[in-house]
């Protein structure tokens, strides 16, 4: 019970709760469609996630000695669940998502302090641990049919059994185009019969389970833009960060580089622009400094798309990104009202002149 | 200039307003109070009249117990230049002078004048004058003389602020009449009502600072007191009314200056140093009485609401009546109530007990339901949205000020920029995590501010030490010299003495040699 009696003696609606539960109506029409094109092994990998993640949280909580319903109450294991989920290639088989589960909450987020605490982005954190350890389960992409896919029985042999069959799978194009450029093949070569920008925004493509239906995604962010639940300035800067550079090398190269919307709308960049970069806890808080940590997660994303071994660099770049929040807030302070910005006081003699002119 | 306008402001300010949108919109709930017009509340058998309704020196009584005064008559005088004296809001007898519970969430208890009514309401001979005849020095002694301070809530002795412009004429005024907090609307019932005494008010205190303009800046929740203000303003070029978006914490005075001028008042200095001053609505109304009519301040318009009062409304009020002649006047209450506050729920004092009085400075009683309160919100921890950085006027990081304050660091918040703090609450507001920001920065600025008072105690006796040791070294060095004198003037003395015996038996021996010769 709060016995605070000082002002303010009213409070806004909004609570955590609140926040979290918008967050995941906002994830819900991408989500929809990928069950929809990856089918029921999908769906299952995402029940297995959130429950291993809610359940991390639960013993957590228990071993840290706080009240267990409300931890689960707030949503936050259930949002880092989903969104683990969300990045994890559809028909994974279970123990993925209940290893990458217990990663998130029990190492990124209870070792480092609980909600509010974590340094790293615990959905991230939790794939790039899956990434370097299980590299063969965590690149199997699955071409999206949804005609024949496997019945809900037959499902839960894949998810709980055997795995994806291998003739299923292929690579996504972010991968392929890598692939062939360490073999001497360029894009005009490589990108034909690959890539389509409108079967990219429908979400046609292998990718992960959330991350392929860029204008679901996209409609999700503005969702939250317009509840207020986000700003728009990581975004924009993400996105500016991906685009601006893509823009121009490909401008200059061509054969060599990526365009800009074949960027957007493949891997991760829509997913994580609007709903992991902006994660309160693990981004910049000062809006100078919001801008910065965007651009840098795009910019990072860019450059190891491009020159890294990886085909797709946005973990890697978040969770970079995550390592930097806590400096650049501390050189992007607001200036404070009256003061300039080394925080002395504003002269008066000065204001005065300054209103003469 | 009648219609409300805008003021126009450079490409940077309005740049600066797109770039930072501070502030929150709380539910206003001006309504039903604001749309019912002001009832006089009958006089109650007795009023107490706190010595200390104003920053600065409280009141000294200049009655007895037993002394009958009329209304208006000064029952108490300022103690020093900041300070105002306090008159009597009726005739009666006065009862005493006792130790009564003050306006304070502590329920701190202070020294108050208790007069008892007797009803006749007779006033005090009273003369008002032309301002227009008066010189400003003039105009401010009359003002102080009135008892008058800031209504918005501050109280700070408004005679001070008119006093300014005798060292140097600023050259704007600002009327406050953003009235930003939920559920209050004195200020905007006086507006309506009264838009003349305002615009007069605001006419005078103009001649006393020596200025060329008026600002009057009010919310745009309030078009009513806004087209009343214009309309009385209509024949006088100078006033301007200006229509302020409907934005907690508006009424800031800081706030309202950068909203209406551009300018920002420093960190380390004041309005009146960018040539503004600005004084709220309803000091205006009370320099135009006291100016126009000779009359104190001695009553104020409040307004009572909140969801628990059964008929909320405007009240003009005697200063001293108890907290509960309000509330009985408006049908009691409904329900269970949660907390009082006096104030708005924004920036306003919890009390715990309706015995206390309105003072001068009291612009609402709110009875709070549950539902409204922040009562029953657990604070959980702060998952750095940055809500509060956003919502902030003063630009500040809550988020970072409150954990510093958590872990005992209270020197490193004041480094980033905690004695900017204005308490208006906007923070705490917007926290989904309830965490009570507020709370951390009054606690941190009252415990920054004992540490100071034990600093400096540590170190006027650490200096009266060091003086004593000084002392006691110079008496010790005094009396040593003093001693050294002593000797050497004894063996002066003896030397002088045997200088002189010596002369002597030389004198005898030349003496004796002669007379030999002889």
């Amino acid at each position: 019970m709060n016995t605070v009696l000082s002002s303010p003696h009213a409070i806004g609606a909004r609570s955590v709760g609140n926040v979290m539960g918008l967050v995941l109506i906002a994830l819900v029409p991408a989500t929809l469609a990928g069950f929809w094109r990856f089918g029921w092994p999908s769906v299952y990998l995402w029940l297995v996630t959130i429950l291993a993640c809610v359940a991390t949280e639960v013993l957590c909580v228990r071993l840290r000695g706080l009240s267990a319903g409300k931890a689960v109450f707030d949503g936050s294991a259930v949002l880092t669940g989903w969104l683990l989920a969300m990045s994890l290639p559809p028909w994974a088989p279970w123990w993925i998502g209940v290893v990458g589960g217990v990663f998130a909450v029990a190492i990124t987020k209870h070792l480092f302090g609980g909600l509010g605490q974590n340094l790293f982005n615990p959905a991230m954190a939790a794939r790039v641990m899956l990434l370097i350890s299980f590299p063969v389960e965590m690149t199997q992409w699955l071409l999206p049919t949804p005609d024949a896919l496997p019945g809900a029985l037959d499902a839960l042999a894949i998810t709980f059994g055997a795995g994806a069959p291998d003739a299923m799978s292929s690579a996504s194009l972010l991968g392929h185009i890598k692939a062939e450029a360490t073999k001497g093949v360029l894009l005009d070569q490589s990108l034909p019969g690959h890539y389509s920008a409108t079967a990219f925004g429908m979400g046609e493509r292998q990718g992960s389970l959330g991350e392929t239906s860029a204008l679901l995604l996209l409609a999700g962010g503005i969702f939250l833009v317009i509840k207020g639940v986000i700003g728009l300035r990581i975004p924009l800067a993400f996105l500016a960060g991906v685009v601006v550079p893509a823009a121009i090398a490909s401008a200059v190269a061509p054969d060599h580089y990526l365009g800009p919307v074949a960027h957007l709308l493949s891997g991760g960049v829509m997913l994580a622009a609007f709903f992991i970069a902006t994660d309160y806890v693990t981004s910049a808080s000062t809006p100078l400094g919001q801008w910065i940590f965007g651009l840098g997660c795009g910019l990072l994303t860019w450059i190891i798309r491009t020159w890294g071994a990886y085909p797709e660099g946005i973990a890697f770049a978040i969770m970079l990104m995550n390592a930097t929040a806590p400096l650049i807030d501390q050189y992007t302070r607001p200036r404070i009202f009256g003061r300039k910005r080394d925080g002395r006081s504003l002269n008066p003699a000065e204001t005065v002149k300054a209103r003469a002119r | 200039m009648g219609s409300p306008d805008q003021i126009p402001l450079s490409a940077a300010s309005r740049l600066g307003r797109l770039l930072r949108r501070w502030g929150v919109h709380p539910d206003g709930r001006k309504h039903p109070a604001a749309g019912t017009e002001i009832a006089v509340l009958p006089l109650p058998p007795r009023l107490t009249l706190p010595l200390m309704q104003h920053i600065g020196a409280p009141a000294r009584p200049i009655v007895a117990a037993g002394d009958r005064v009329l209304r208006g008559q000064m029952i108490a005088e300022a103690a020093g230049p900041i300070s105002a004296p306090i008159h009597a809001p009726t005739s009666g007898t006065i009862a005493g002078i006792a130790e009564v519970p003050v306006p304070h969430p502590s329920g701190l208890t202070g020294p108050a004048i208790l007069l008892d009514v007797d009803g006749k309401d007779e006033a005090l001979e009273t003369e008002g004058a032309d301002p227009w005849t008066l010189e400003p020095a003039e105009i401010a002694r009359r003002v102080s003389a009135a008892g008058i301070v800031g209504m918005g809530g501050a109280t700070f002795p408004s005679a001070v602020k008119l006093a300014l412009g005798q060292k140097k004429p600023i050259p704007t005024l600002i009327l406050n009449g953003g009235e930003c907090e939920p559920y209050l609307s004195c200020d905007d019932r006086l507006m309506r009502e009264r838009a003349a005494e305002v615009i007069d008010g605001a006419r005078i205190i103009l001649r006393a600072i020596g200025g060329e303009r008026v600002l009057i800046g009010v919310e745009n929740n309030k078009p009513e007191a806004i087209d009343a203000l214009a309309a009385a303003a209509a024949s006088h070029a100078e006033v301007q009314v200006v229509a302020v978006p409907s934005r907690y914490p508006m009424g800031s005075e800081k706030q309202l200056i950068n909203w209406l001028t551009g300018q920002e008042v420093p960190a380390d200095g004041r309005a009146a140093d960018i040539g503004v001053v600005v004084h709220n609505v309803g000091t205006a109304a009370a320099i135009h009485r006291a100016l126009r009519f000779g009359e104190p301040l001695t009553r104020r318009i409040v307004t009572v609401s909140g969801g628990a009062i059964r008929t909320p409304r405007n009240l003009e009020v005697r200063i001293g009546t108890p907290l509960s002649a309000l509330v009985d006047f408006c049908g009691g209450t409904t329900g269970e109530v949660a907390r009082w506050v006096m104030g708005g729920p924004m920036m306003g004092l919890s009390v715990s007990n309706l015995a206390v009085p309105i003072i001068k400075g009291s612009g609402g009683l709110l009875a709070l339901r549950e539902e409204e309160t922040a009562d029953g919100a657990d604070a959980g921890p702060c998952i750095r949205c940055a809500s509060c950085v956003g919502a902030c006027p003063i630009g500040l990081m809550p988020l970072d000020m409150a954990a510093l304050i958590r872990s005992g660091d209270l020197k490193a918040s004041v480094d980033i920029g905690l004695k900017d703090c204005i308490a208006c609450g906007t923070c705490s507001y917007v926290c989904p995590s309830h965490i009570p920001l507020v709370h951390y920065f009054n606690y941190a600025k009252g415990e920054l501010a004992s540490q100071d008072k034990g600093k400096l105690r540590q170190d006027a006796i650490k200096q009266l030490a060091e003086e004593r040791s000084a002392r006691m070294e110079r008496e010790a060095r005094e009396k040593a010299e003093a001693a050294a004198a002593r000797k050497a003037e004894r063996e002066r003395a003896k030397a002088e003495a045997a200088a002189k015996a010596a002369a002597k038996k030389a004198a005898q021996e030349a003496a004796k040699q002669e007379e030999s010769t002889t």
